[in-house]
This record gives structure tokens, C-alpha cells and sequence, in this order.
């Protein structure tokens, strides 16, 4: 019990110096508990069952993120509490000479954490709690559906999941303690406030050599991921300029800790200006000797900005991308005359392939027209004699050389001038003209646009149904059969309607406009086309028809959107907090070495209002060192991102950049603020 | 002689009214401009304390301590500091020197906050380094440094920005024997030829023996006070044992 009191004792006495460990634990704890309590908190939600759907998968991922969110966070706690026991030597060193046995020391080590633990618990899931009630909000929000009620929910399984992870996390760190305390020593623990820091000097040259060849280095990196990104030919090549950026990140802070001194103490002037020299110095210091964690940092708030900033973007293009891409209603396809030998289909099923979709309709008495407005049937037709290799003519070598995992073998789907026009004029799009010995290709996706451009530009003749065909356009025309939320139409073939082999027939389209015109009336109407019972009705025929609308190519865009903005935040916030509090536990680890040099500066008289200035520039400078460096990282990381999402959609980023940048200020400017706080208080306390 | 210190019946109580310590009980005495005085008395005999409040480091509890004809007891925030940093300099036991700067910067620091430019800093620092024989060290960190040169240091930032009064508190506390004598040398040199002021507290008869005048203080109470006049420093030192003697068995172990 006496061991019990002394913890609880060290708890209350050292509450300042755990208060940001505190803040930081609580904080991992609700946000864990928040991200994971998010199903509960939709059941609330009226949305339709594909929605769910969506949200059942963010869920799924977002527990898997939570996995890989408790390594970090268990890291995180870890050096947190190594960093507490490092402050607290002497005391152990103390309770050593009076003669109490290490064992006993872990073991009051073990009560501490077992009280912090508990507290930060119960604290973290009541904030938790509050916190998941506003993310309902969000997540109504983002699904762009109605709350039902405003319930408070408590989510049980959130709650024990938390305090599982949360549960390991900590008994890890009671290990780590009890191996840390076992291998100290009596000696060291007394002296361990009496070392005085030993400033190591680095050879300037030496710094400003590696300073330049890392910022060449970063600048290649750089190059390579904006301007010659499109050199970049297979996914596991985009690692290089990665290692280069993290390895040339490490050297850049370990060159400059070395160097910026030099460059301020060239300015005598300003150098022996108030307190500048000591400032600086105390910055040198604690770069150099944490460029390791410097650099985690840097890289963790990189990510942060970009995973922010391109997930929240993400939601935006992906929103704004349906009304172009889904111009109708609905879209239902059936496969015509399937090959006798496939076995995917029930012979049946084989059997009545050879209806078109509204004949399938009709078959089981849906009554299109008293739902639908207007209409159209248009086919899509593949030979075995023109696949995609075939197309691409005398590139093909160089193609498979460069892109070896495209499938070389798929036919080509190849349209009928004449319906391919009803279509679009159906959908609102541009509409062509061609000769009999001519053929133009329609595709919107951006990297197999690329390829067939390449032939296309070389003029290279194919061979449909036996007629040879010169391309009209040297490249591909903007356009698609198939409704979806992105550019992901991968190329059709219009050839003119007489040399079309109608017995190649491969796929019927029934691409319909609702007569209804508000969302209830849509759904209904949804309902009746291609709801349950129709389906039903469908199996039970033997009857083949996919299909897609408007509304479940809005929600699952919507729900993508969301799911990536849900994991982004959380992947975001939690770096963020981790690379805040690593910085703030550094900072106040120190305060007591620096409680006595501000001392020491107050004894020769500085004013007061000059030593907040100097902690208050040395705390800025430590916590902006790293932002800086991972804001100019960021600023190719995003070009590189909208890169890759641009297959998805046009970018919209300053609203997210903007978003992504008050999620920094508040969190990392918070964390700044208080870590300043406590330090005045610290350095400013009485003896 | 001008009056730089006037101490007029300081006291100085610790704990609350059941159980109270007078540290100091009812001081007075004076220093002269160009004076080297030494306090000695036993640990607890309230020298420190003595030493803290003209220092306003610590505040008295009646009594009043002018510098220079200024009344320090009155004085409050900013202006304890202004005082401080241009009346006083300051040499401690433990040196306390920044670990992280330079020893040049260790003295350039105390220039830089009375907004001293930095010319004047570079001239200054050279002569004071020449004083107290530290030239070689100026480039060197503390942790590079001998305790003797580390004092040296402390010395020089306190003694450059000219201040009426130079206070060291127990200075040869953590020197060697051969750093303590020649550290003491310096002290006579900058009271000799710089006209420095100078109080130390020290319960160390050698080191007592370069002041001017020595004052002995016990349980809070001055208990005697004699001066060198033209004895040498031999003869000094055998006066301040006979006193040291009387003292007690407290101030025996000094020895």
C-alpha cells in the first residue's frame, strides 16, 4: 500500500510535467474510440441499403487503419514514457540508496501507469462519447443523408475495442519500464542531471557538402514525382524517389543543425543581439541531437498533409464527376448469346441469353412506361480477331515491353456509328461522323488513352469483320457508353453500321430517363425497376440482366469519398498528434535543465519579458523546423497525388488545402501553445 | 570614500509565527567604494541569505539595503532586473555558466542584454580576457574547461559590465588549491587596479584572507569585523584563525 500512496503522490506531483502526456493519451483514446463507435453512430442515418453497404466496408477498413493507428500510437506512448522515467533518474536513484529493491520500483512504476492508464481511459471514452456525437453529424453529412433522430449512442464494442488496444498498449510500456529499470544503474541514476550537455561541433564543410548534395538529391526526388512523372512506369518504381526524399530529409536536418549556427553567427550583429546567441544555441542543441525523431516528424506531418489534403479533395471531384459521367437515369445490360462453353452460366440462363434487355423486362411484366420517360437500346459487338493487342499495330513491342500487366487479349468492344449517336445524343455528347474505311476510338481513361494514342498517331489500320479500317482522328475522341462515377472508359470502336457482323453481338444496353423528378419519387421508382421483387423475378426466369443508376453511382461515389475523408482524417489526426506530442514531450523533458539556465539568465538580470521571448522563439522555431520542411515536401507530394487522382476526377485542392491547413494550425498550433504554456510555467516556478 | 553598500538593521525571518528562524537578526554595516570585503561564518550562520537579499534575489523582512543611495528593498519587477544587470555582477560557487554557449558568449551574453552592440562587446570582452588571463579559453565550451578557468569566466561576465558591486558567493567552493589561489590573485587584481567593489561570502580562512576587511557572521548576528590595514597576507590569515577560534567549534572544520 505504501507503494500504491508514493505513485499516487508522483501522479499529483508531477502532474504538470505528465500533463501533455495526459492530454496526448486522452486524445488517442477518444479519437480511437470515435473511429471506431462510427457504425454505431450510423443506424440512426436514413439511408438506402447499397449506402449501408458502403459504410459496413469503411468500417471494415476503418478497423484495419485502427490496427496499424495502435502501432503508432503504441510507439508513441512508449517513447512518451521513456522520456517521463528519464526525468525522474534521481528519484529512482533515491529510493535505490534507501535501499528499495528495483523490483519494488517497477512495481511503482506499474501502479503509475495502471492509474494513468485508467484515468486516461475513462476520460479519453467520455470525451470519446461527446466527440462521436458530432462526428454523427459529419458522418450524415458526408453520406448526404437525413438524421432519422439525434440519439446520444454509446457504442459497446468501440468501447471494448479501445480498451483492448489501449489495455496492450499499456502493459507494453510496463514491460519496457521494468527492462529499463533493470538495467540501470545506482551510479547513473544519481548523476544522470549532473552531465553537462556536451556540445559536438560538426565539421562545417563537411555539413555543407552533404547540405548540397542532399538537396540535389531531394531535388531529383522532386523532379521525379512533378515533371517526369510520366517516366514513371511501374507502381513499385515510385519507392525510389520515396528512399531518396527520406534519406535526403535525415541528412538535411543533420547538415543543418550543424550549419544554421554558422550562418547566424556570421552576423555578429545580430547574433550578440538580447538573448539571440542563447536561443540559437539552445535550437542547435536540440536539433542535433534529435534529427532522428526530427525527420519522423517531418515525414509523419508530410503525410499528414497529403493524405488531408487529397482524401478531402477526393470527396469533392468525386461528387462533381457524376453528373457528367452519369448523364442518364439507368443503365441495365444483358450478355447476348453467351458461348455455349462457358461455364459461369447455367445452361438456362445460356439459353435465354439470346433476349435483349427490355425483352427480358417484359417477359416478367414490368411496366416500363408508366416509369419511364425515354429510352434507348444500343448493342456492343466483339470479334476474336480484334483484341486490343491487334489495335495498337506495329507499337505493340514497345507497348508490352513498357506495360507488362495489361491485358493484351481482351476484345475490343466496337459500336455501331449510327446507334453510338442516338446515344449520345441521348447523353448530351458529341456526335461523329465517319466513312466506311474509317473508325475512331472513344475512351476517357487517361493511361489507356496514352497507349492508344500512341498508335492511333501512327495512323495504324485495323481489321473489323474483314474490312480494313484507317483511324479518322490521330487520337482518341472523348466519350463513353457506360454510366460510372470516373473516366475509367478504357476504349470502344465505332466503325460505320454496314460492316458490323450482327451475329458478333456481345452485349445489350437499355439506357433509360426517369419520368420522376424528385429523390423520392427516383427511389420508388428504382424500386419497382430494379428492386428485389424484379430481381426475384428475374432469378426465377432464368434471366440475365446487371445494371447500374444514377442514384447507386452518386451514393457509392459519395460513400468512396467519404470512406477516403474518414480514413484520411484519422490517419491525419493521429500523426499529427503524435508528431505534436513527440516535439512537446522533448521540449518540456528539458524544461528542467532549462529552468536552470533561465535561472541563471534571470540571476544576471535579463527581463522577464525578454526570457518569454526567448523560449517563446525557441519553441516556434523547434516546432515550425519540421512543418517547414514537410510544407515543401507537401507541395510536390500534392502534385503528385492529384496526379494519380486525376484518372479520377478534376482536382478541386485549395478548398482542401485550406481545410487540411486549419486541421494543422489547430491541432500542431495547440499542441504548440500549450507546450509554451508549460514551460513559462515551469522555468517561471520557485524553487 | 563613497558609500557603495549601506545595510541598515536588516532582518530576515523564515517560517510562520510558532516556529521562526531569524537568519539574519538586525544587520547593519557599510562597504566603501573599492573595498574587497569577505563575510565568513559557518553554514546556516545566514551568509547566504545575507548575500541573497542584496542581491534581491531574496527579499528582507525589515530594513532597508541602498546601492549606490538607492533603496534596493523598494524595488519591483523590471527594474530589479535593470538593477541587477547594471549594478551588480554576479560569481557563483558552481559557476553557473550556460552549458551550451561558448565562454565568449557566456560573457558576451551579459553585454547583449543591456542592447550592447556587438563592437563594443568584441573590445570589451578582449581587454577583461587579458585581465583575468583567459584568452586561450574563449573559444572553448565549459565542458572543456578546468574549474579554475570556468570561475575565471564567471569572473569576467561578472566584472564587464562595470557594476558598482561585485558579489561571489563562496567562489573558491569547488576549486582546487592552486585554482583558488590564483582565481584570488585575479580578485586583487580587479579590486586593485579596476577599482572593483567587491563581497564575497566564504567560510574558507585562506580565501578570506585577500579581502580588505573581514566580516563575521553568527546565528544572524554580526559577531566581530577586522581589518587588514598594512598587515600582509600571513599576518591576516593568523588574525582571521584567532577569530575563527573564538568562533567555536562551528567554523573549526573550515580549517
Amino acid at each position: 500500500m505504501m507503494l500504491c500512496k508514493l505513485s499516487l503522490k508522483n501522479i499529483k506531483k508531477s502532474f504538470k510535467d505528465y500533463a501533455i502526456y495526459f492530454f496526448t493519451l486522452i486524445l488517442g483514446v477518444s479519437i480511437f474510440y470515435v473511429f471506431n463507435a462510427i457504425d454505431s453512430q450510423t443506424i440512426l442515418l436514413d439511408v438506402t441499403s447499397s449506402t449501408m453497404e458502403i459504410i459496413k466496408l469503411m468500417t471494415n477498413m476503418l478497423s484495419g487503419v485502427s490496427v496499424f493507428v495502435s502501432f503508432i500510437l503504441g510507439f508513441l506512448i512508449i517513447y512518451a514514457s521513456r522520456f517521463l522515467i528519464k526525468r525522474r533518474n534521481k528519484e529512482f536513484g533515491i529510493y535505490m540508496t534507501l535501499g528499495m529493491s528495483k523490483r519494488k520500483i517497477s512495481m511503482i512504476l506499474f501502479i503509475e501507469t495502471l492509474f494513468i492508464g485508467i484515468i486516461s481511459l475513462v476520460v479519453g471514452l467520455g470525451l470519446g462519447f461527446l466527440l462521436s456525437q458530432l462526428m454523427s453529424l459529419l458522418v450524415s453529412n458526408m453520406f448526404e443523408a437525413d438524421m432519422t433522430k439525434f440519439e446520444f449512442v454509446f457504442s459497446n464494442t468501440a468501447c471494448i475495442k479501445t480498451l483492448i488496444y489501449f489495455g496492450i498498449m499499456y502493459l507494453l510500456v510496463m514491460i519496457f519500464n521494468t527492462i529499463n529499470i533493470s538495467k540501470c544503474k545506482l551510479i547513473d541514476l544519481l548523476h544522470a542531471n549532473k552531465k553537462s550537455e556536451e556540445v559536438k561541433l560538426k565539421n562545417p564543410v563537411l555539413c555543407t557538402i552533404i547540405f548540397v548534395i542532399s538537396c540535389g538529391v531531394l531535388g531529383y526526388a522532386y523532379y521525379l514525382v512533378t515533371g517526369g512523372v510520366e517516366n514513371l512506369q511501374n507502381a513499385n518504381q515510385i519507392f525510389i524517389p520515396i528512399i531518396m526524399g527520406v534519406v535526403s530529409t535525415f541528412f538535411i536536418f543533420w547538415s543543418l543543425s550543424g550549419l544554421l549556427l554558422r550562418i547566424f553567427q556570421s552576423s555578429k550583429k545580430h547574433y550578440y543581439k538580447g538573448l539571440n546567441s542563447f536561443t540559437l544555441r539552445q535550437i542547435s542543441s536540440k536539433i542535433n541531437t534529435t534529427v532522428v525523431q526530427m525527420t519522423i516528424i517531418c515525414l509523419m506531418l508530410f503525410v499528414t498533409i497529403c493524405v488531408l489534403s487529397s482524401s478531402l479533395c477526393l470527396k469533392n471531384s468525386m461528387s462533381a464527376n457524376i453528373n457528367e459521367l452519369a448523364p442518364a437515369d439507368l443503365e441495365l445490360t444483358a450478355l447476348i448469346n453467351i458461348n455455349k462453353e462457358d461455364n459461369k452460366y447455367t445452361d438456362k440462363e445460356k439459353e435465354n441469353s439470346k433476349y435483349t434487355v427490355k425483352e427480358k423486362l417484359e417477359s416478367i411484366d414490368i411496366d416500363i412506361n408508366s416509369y419511364i420517360k425515354d429510352y434507348i437500346e444500343i448493342n456492343t459487338y466483339r470479334t476474336k480477331d480484334l483484341t486490343f493487342k491487334d489495335t495498337l499495330g506495329s507499337k505493340l513491342d514497345i507497348i508490352q515491353d513498357q506495360y507488362k500487366f495489361i491485358a493484351y487479349n481482351t476484345q475490343e468492344d466496337i459500336v455501331k456509328l449510327s446507334e453510338y449517336n442516338k446515344l449520345a445524343k441521348f447523353y448530351g455528347n458529341e456526335e461523329f461522323t465517319l466513312n466506311e474505311d474509317e473508325y475512331i476510338i472513344i475512351a476517357d481513361f487517361a493511361s489507356m488513352l496514352e497507349l492508344r494514342n500512341m498508335s492511333l498517331n501512327d495512323k495504324e489500320n485495323i481489321n473489323v469483320f474483314g474490312h480494313t479500317l484507317k483511324p479518322k482522328y490521330t487520337e482518341c475522341q472523348d466519350g463513353f457508353i457506360d454510366m460510372s462515377s470516373n473516366h475509367i472508359n478504357p476504349g470502344i470502336i465505332i466503325v460505320s453500321d454496314n460492316i458490323v457482323d450482327e451475329s458478333s453481338i456481345y452485349r445489350n444496353h437499355f439506357i433509360a430517363k426517369y419520368k420522376a423528378t424528385s429523390k423520392d419519387e427516383r427511389i420508388k421508382t428504382e424500386k419497382y425497376l430494379i428492386g428485389e421483387d424484379t430481381s426475384k423475378k428475374l432469378d426465377d426466369n432464368d434471366l440475365l440482366i446487371d445494371g447500374t443508376s444514377k442514384l447507386a453511382i452518386a451514393e457509392a461515389s459519395t460513400g468512396l469519398g467519404a470512406m477516403a475523408t474518414f480514413i484520411g482524417l484519422y490517419l491525419g489526426i493521429v500523426f499529427l498528434i503524435s508528431s505534436a506530442a513527440i516535439l512537446a514531450l522533448k521540449e518540456l523533458s528539458e524544461s528542467s535543465d532549462n529552468k536552470i539556465r533561465f535561472d541563471m539568465l534571470r540571476r544576471i538580470g535579463t527581463d522577464e519579458s525578454m526570457i518569454n521571448k526567448a523560449l517563446f522563439r525557441q519553441i516556434a522555431i523547434f516546432f515550425m523546423f519540421p512543418l517547414l520542411i514537410a510544407i515543401i515536401h507537401s507541395i510536390f507530394g500534392i502534385q503528385f497525388c492529384s496526379f494519380i487522382l486525376s484518372t479520377l476526377g478534376n482536382e478541386k485542392l485549395l478548398p482542401s488545402i485550406i481545410m487540411t491547413a486549419t486541421f494543422i494550425v489547430i491541432i500542431y498550433g495547440g499542441y504548440f501553445i500549450i507546450t509554451y504554456l508549460c514551460s513559462k510555467n515551469i522555468i517561471k516556478e520557485k524553487r | 570614500m563613497e558609500n557603495i553598500l549601506k545595510i541598515d538593521k536588516i532582518e530576515k525571518y523564515y517560517g510562520s509565527r510558532s516556529s521562526l528562524t531569524k537568519a539574519i537578526d538586525n544587520i547593519s554595516f557599510e562597504v566603501e567604494k573599492g573595498e574587497f570585503v569577505a563575510i565568513m561564518g559557518a553554514s546556516g550562520s545566514g551568509k547566504t541569505t545575507l548575500l541573497n537579499c542584496i542581491s534581491t534575489i531574496d527579499k528582507v523582512t525589515s530594513g532597508h539595503i541602498y546601492v549606490g543611495g538607492e533603496d534596493i528593498t523598494k524595488l519591483k519587477g523590471n527594474n530589479l532586473n535593470k538593477f541587477r544587470r547594471e549594478e551588480l555582477g554576479f560569481i557563483f560557487q558552481d559557476f553557473n555558466l550556460l552549458d551550451t554557449l561558448t565562454a565568449y558568449e557566456n560573457i558576451a551574453l551579459s553585454l547583449s542584454i543591456q542592447n550592447v552592440n556587438s563592437k563594443e562587446i568584441e573590445e570589451r570582452i578582449k581587454r577583461v580576457a587579458n585581465d583575468l588571463n583567459i584568452k586561450d579559453v574563449l573559444k572553448k565550451y565549459p565542458y572543456q574547461m578546468s574549474g579554475g578557468q570556468k570561475q575565471r569566466v564567471s569572473s569576467a561576465r561578472a566584472i564587464i559590465t562595470n557594476p558598482k558591486l561585485v558579489l561571489a558567493d563562496e567562489p573558491t567552493g569547488a576549486l582546487d588549491s592552486k585554482s583558488a589561489k590564483m582565481l584570488l590573485e585575479r580578485f586583487n587584481y580587479l579590486n586593485k587596479e579596476l577599482e572593483a567593489t567587491i563581497l564575497m561570502v566564504t567560510h574558507d580562512a585562506f580565501t578570506a584572507s585577500y579581502a580588505s576587511r573581514v566580516i563575521f557572521i553568527k546565528d544572524g548576528k554580526i559577531f566581530n569585523e577586522i581589518i587588514r590595514g598594512d598587515d600582509t597576507r600571513k599576518e591576516f590569515f593568523d588574525k582571521i584563525i584567532d577569530v575563527v577560534t573564538l568562533l567555536g567549534g562551528d567554523l573549526n572544520d573550515a580549517l
